[in-house]
Formats: C-alpha cells, structure tokens, sequence
C-alpha cells in the first residue's frame, strides 16, 4: 500500500504546486506594510514546507505545533493575517479545511456551573479542521475573580491544543501587553504556543496607502485636495484616543461617503456622472471632527444634550 | 454473538480513521452526524440514548471523532453509533448508522416461545443482557 519514499524532493517544485507562492503573493499584495509579520509568515511557510518534505522522505513523524499567538494594537490586521494563515495551512495540508472560526470570551465562556464545558466543546468541534481565532484571548482569564468561569474554558482549550493537534490551529490574538499578561499567568499556553507574532502599528504614508487601496475597492478616488487632507486626518487623528489604525481608517473613509452622498445630494443640479459618484472631495474629509479637535466634541456635544434635557424638564415642571 | 446492526456491521470494527472518513462523507452530503449510545441491543430498539446534538454545523469530521472518544470514555461497556441525519424534504430520516463500539462480551439473543390459543406459538427474541437492570447489563 505505501508509495515508496521519494529519494529526493524539489522544494521549489512543491512551493509552486501547494499554491504558497500564491498565498504568500496575495499576502505581499494586499497587506501593506507589516514587514516584520511577513517575514515570520514567510519563515513559516518555508518550515512547513520542508517539514513537508522530511515527511515524505520518512524523516520526521510528529505534526508540528502550529498555535500561534497575534500581538498587535488594535486595527493592525490580525484578523485577516489569521484568515491568510488558515488558507496557508489548507494548502500545506496541515489543516483539512482551512476555514476560520473567530470567536471572544461570550463564546467559550458559559453563565453558570456546567456551562461553560459544552460550550467550548461545542466551538472546538466547529473549529475542526480549520483555524480557531481567540480575539481578545486575555478576557478568558480574569484573576480578580477566581470562581470565574474562563478558567475551565482555558483547561479544555489546552487540552485539545494538546491531544487534538492534528485537527485544529489555535490562534491567540490580543493587545501586547495584555497578551503578556495573559501568558505570564498561564504558562500552559505560552509553552503550548510556537509562533509569537507582533502587529506593529502603520506608519502614516502606510495609513494613507491602506485609505487608497480600501477607497479603490469600492470604486472611490480621492482627488489630489483630499489626499492630502486625509494625510493631515491620519497625522491628527493618531494623538488622539482611541486611535485603532486600519479600522480608524476605515471608519473615516465610511464617513467620508457619507458626506459626500449627502453633499451630492444638496447640490442636486443637473445630471451627475460617474467620475463625481466617485470621486471623495477634500470638502468631505476636512468636515471631520477629528480637525476640531477630535471625540472629545462629542463630550461637547452630550453637555449640550444634558442641559437641553435638564431645560425640557424645568419646562415641563 | 457479534451484534449485526446497520452498515459495515460484517466488516471488522472501524478504526478512528474509518470512522473519520465515513462521517466525512455523511457532512460532506450535508447530513447532521450524531453519537448515540445504548445498553439494549434489541434490533427492534431504535431510540438509542443521544450523546449530545447532532452536529449541523461541523465541517470537519474530527469533532465526531472527539465525540465518539468522549462517548467512549463514559461509556465504553456499551454500543455507541454513529448516525447522519439527512433533513432534506422528502428525505427527513436516517441516511446512515454505523456501530463504532460495543462491549467486551456480547452475550447474545434467545429464542422466547409463548404459547398461545389453539397452539399457536409466538416466537420473539430476548437478549441475555437485557435481563438485568439498565446499566448493570454489560461489564
């Protein structure tokens, strides 16, 4: 029954034929920047690859520890490097399926006693043959309070981890320093976890590259006014809080639409083509709150909002 | 006496992989696959006791084999099956069942004569096992 071992293997060839070159491409593509998580993708392909290889030639038996763990600032593209990775790992054969299951904390951990096992269980099984992505992994442990349940859904997590290897990749992702946190109290799974991957934040000529390649996706284009204002958005919008790079981005540009239908719309005179439908003007950017000074506005705003309510109450007393 | 119910029942028993691979076929088709798990081979018994729900969105038959192993751990005396439920219309019924464990020993059937009117015999069968208490039957 066995086909007899190759005597030699041309790994150039089965980079070619599993379709890596072609994830790994893509990857180079559509992903800007992040050099540093490139090259351990990369560094990883090129493992599996050859791990391929010494088994084909007899050399080595065990399936490799694949869990890997995603450190980043928010909006860094944790999600869609996992679902890169799961696709990656089809093709090399070492997951069956390659699809992504992407879950937090509310979908492992139950509400009561006896709860949360099959819970986890149930998410495990789902993740068979595929990629189990944890996003915000700290919030499974919570140490102020030791009768919390995420403790049991971290039991059962390493334990299928640990026997289940075969059948699924768990990717751990989360802001770094929680991360830390988080492995430094449970040294189960930092032993458990190969590939530690670090997220660093773009840069802003990377952000406006992102605004771009997001905008041309959709059929958008920023004239030559709005670029740069969006330049000044992304530098401005950087110092203030809740700054989440890609996404921030991303919600600006949604933004960014809507006050252009909006102005499209109030001009309303004559027929309108296809290149203004599609064209973001520097008027629609420079309307953003983040150029007076960012969400703290809003505060403003709600101040208002309260003495309008405090007023409607006087009246109506 | 070898217990011979459902498919590939003749055939030695299916080992983890047989079983990933048949399952794999049942969600491959788009049919739930379910553990179930009994301690009374009646062949007439068809509501075996369920081993959690049916699995409707597994893509991968590793989680039956999880099942299965779990299963097995708290009750590996007994007979569990795997069987794939297709809920297509027209269909709605069991498209597949397949023994995956079974006891160490496996006592067998007897002949139950009863005579009636006229004498006329009714003939039935009993398994040994299933003369003791549930959970007592099997070692």
């Amino acid at each position: 029954m066995d086909n007899p071992r190759p005597t030699h293997v041309d790994l150039a060839q089965s980079f070619h034929d599993s379709g890596v070159r072609d994830v790994l491409r893509e990857l180079d593509k559509t992903l800007i920047g992040l050099e540093p998580v490139k090259s351990r993708i990369r560094e990883t392909a090129a493992l599996l690859l050859v791990d391929q290889a010494r088994r084909q030639m007899g050399l080595a038996t065990e399936t490799p520890t694949l869990h890997m763990s995603f450190t980043g600032n928010p909006g860094t593209g944790k999600t869609t490097v996992a679902l890169k990775m799961a696709d990656l790992l089809h093709r090399l054969g070492y997951v069956r399926k390659g699809h992504l299951v992407t879950v937090t904390r509310d979908d492992l951990v139950g509400q009561y006693i006896g709860h949360t096992a099959p819970k986890t269980k149930e998410v495990l099984k789902k993740a068979m043959g595929g990629v189990l992505f944890i996003d915000e992994a700290y919030y499974l442990y919570r140490p102020e309070n030791e009768r919390d349940y995420g403790q049991e859904a971290i039991e059962i997590l390493l334990q299928v981890m640990e026997n289940n290897r075969d059948d699924l990749v768990v990717i751990l992702a989360g802001y770094s320093d929680r991360m830390d946190r988080f492995f430094g109290s449970n040294p189960g799974f930092r032993s458990r976890i190969a590939h530690h991957i670090e997220f660093p934040d773009y840069s802003d000529p990377e952000l406006l590259h992102i605004a771009e390649n997001m905008l041309a996706v959709q059929n958008y284009r920023l004239d030559d006014g709005a670029r740069m204002a969006m330049e000044h958005y992304i530098a401005a919008r950087r110092t203030q809080p809740h700054f989440a790079n890609a996404r921030s981005v991303r919600n600006a540009l949604d933004r960014a639409r809507l006050r252009q239908a909006n102005r499209l719309f109030n001009e309303g005179n004559g027929p309108i083509d296809a290149d203004r439908l599609s064209l973001i003007a520097e008027a629609d950017i420079r309307a953003s709150r983040v150029f007076r000074g960012g969400l703290d506005m809003d505060k403003i705003d709600g101040d208002r909002l309260d003495v309008r309510a405090a007023n409607r109450q006087a009246a109506a007393q | 006496m070898k217990l011979r119910q459902g498919q590939f029942s003749f055939l030695p028993d299916l080992s983890d992989d047989d079983i990933r691979v048949q399952a794999q076929y049942a969600i491959d088709n788009g049919w739930a696959v379910s553990v179930e798990y009994t301690d009374d081979p009646h062949p007439r018994n068809t509501y075996w006791e369920m081993w959690g729900h049916p699995m409707f969105d597994n893509p991968d038959a590793a989680a039956v084999v999880f099942e299965v192993s779990e299963c097995r751990k708290e009750h590996g005396g007994k007979y569990i099956r795997v069987i794939a439920f297709d809920a297509s219309p027209g269909w709605e019924s069991i498209r597949m069942s397949f023994i995956v464990n079974r006891p160490a020993t496996e006592p067998g059937f007897r002949l139950v004569r009863q005579e009636d009117a006229g004498r006329v015999v009714r003939y039935t069968i009993e398994s040994y096992a299933a003369r003791e208490p549930e959970g007592a039957r099997y070692a």
